[in-house]
């Protein structure tokens, strides 16, 4: 089955979501980040919606559950890249994300988890080698 | 009011959806609608094409670029065979659900384009038309 793959760096999870999801793609995503999250100890998801042309309700729903569910097991999301273009649609269809922490990019998306986790940059990497 | 291309498309299974997604984001950049415009439309369309299949049980989508009063308008005709909508004035108010959604679909749908209709008989089906201009 098709799936979208869930990187691993130190004590976070990255995901990128470049295909146009389909509903069982979504549902499926949601858990296998909470399996890995149990299974690594992750305490930081970021996700990159960058590619993503459109949010509708049902993946802004999947990107609240993921974040709420993360958050029931220790661990904190950033969603990433949303396009100015679906960011107006997405406030125009009513939802506003609230609960789902955001940034505009991977670079500032992992600067907010480094610090919201109070994880130091480099000490999850060694301990993932280990 | 001019049609001058119409394309139907089944909705019977959610990749049906993501094809009629696709075939909305086709339409609306040929005819140069703004991003954010094409964004909205292909939106509205997910939106719809994913009621018709959950509520209504699946369906078809029917694309028209029409043409009226010299402007160009996208239009998409959403329609399913389902149980029908009991209280339209109901279910076009955001939060309303009966499934497991948000409740955006109908009402959050009608934000994102120019006009807006919807017809439901009950047992019978439900049909929503939705109409952007350029």
């Amino acid at each position: 089955m098709e799936r979208i793959p869930i990187l691993r760096m130190g004590s976070f999870l990255l995901i990128t979501i470049q295909v146009d999801m389909h509903d069982k793609l979504a549902m499926q995503l949601q858990d296998d980040v909470t399996a890995r999250i149990a299974d690594w100890g992750a305490t930081g998801v970021l996700i990159d919606i960058s590619s993503l042309e459109i949010v509708d309700s049902f993946i802004g729903r999947m990107l609240a559950n993921i974040a709420a569910m993360s958050r029931v097991l220790g661990a904190e999301t950033v969603v990433v890249g949303m396009q100015p273009a679906v960011a107006i649609t997405l406030v125009e269809l009513g939802m506003s994300l609230p609960g789902i922490r955001t940034a505009l990019n991977v670079e500032s998306g992992m600067e907010l988890l480094y610090r919201t986790t109070a994880v130091q940059p480099g000490v999850g990497d060694e301990r993932s080698q280990a | 009011m001019s049609v001058l291309k119409r394309e139907q498309l089944p909705l019977r299974s959610s990749s049906d959806v993501v094809v009629a997604r696709q075939k909305v984001r086709e339409w609306s950049t040929d005819l140069r609608f703004s991003l954010v415009d094409q964004t909205k439309l292909v939106t509205a369309a997910s939106e719809l094409a994913r009621n018709a299949l959950d509520h209504g049980r699946g369906g078809q989508m029917t694309l028209e670029v029409v043409n009226g009063m010299s402007k160009t308008g996208l239009k998409l005709i959403f329609e399913d065979n389902g149980p029908g909508i009991p209280d339209v004035e109901q279910a076009l108010k955001d939060g309303f659900t009966t499934g497991s959604g948000m409740g955006l679909g109908l009402g959050g749908s009608r934000r994102l384009v120019n006009e807006f209709s919807i017809e439901s008989e009950l047992g019978k089906g439900t049909r929503v038309t939705v109409l952007r201009w350029k």
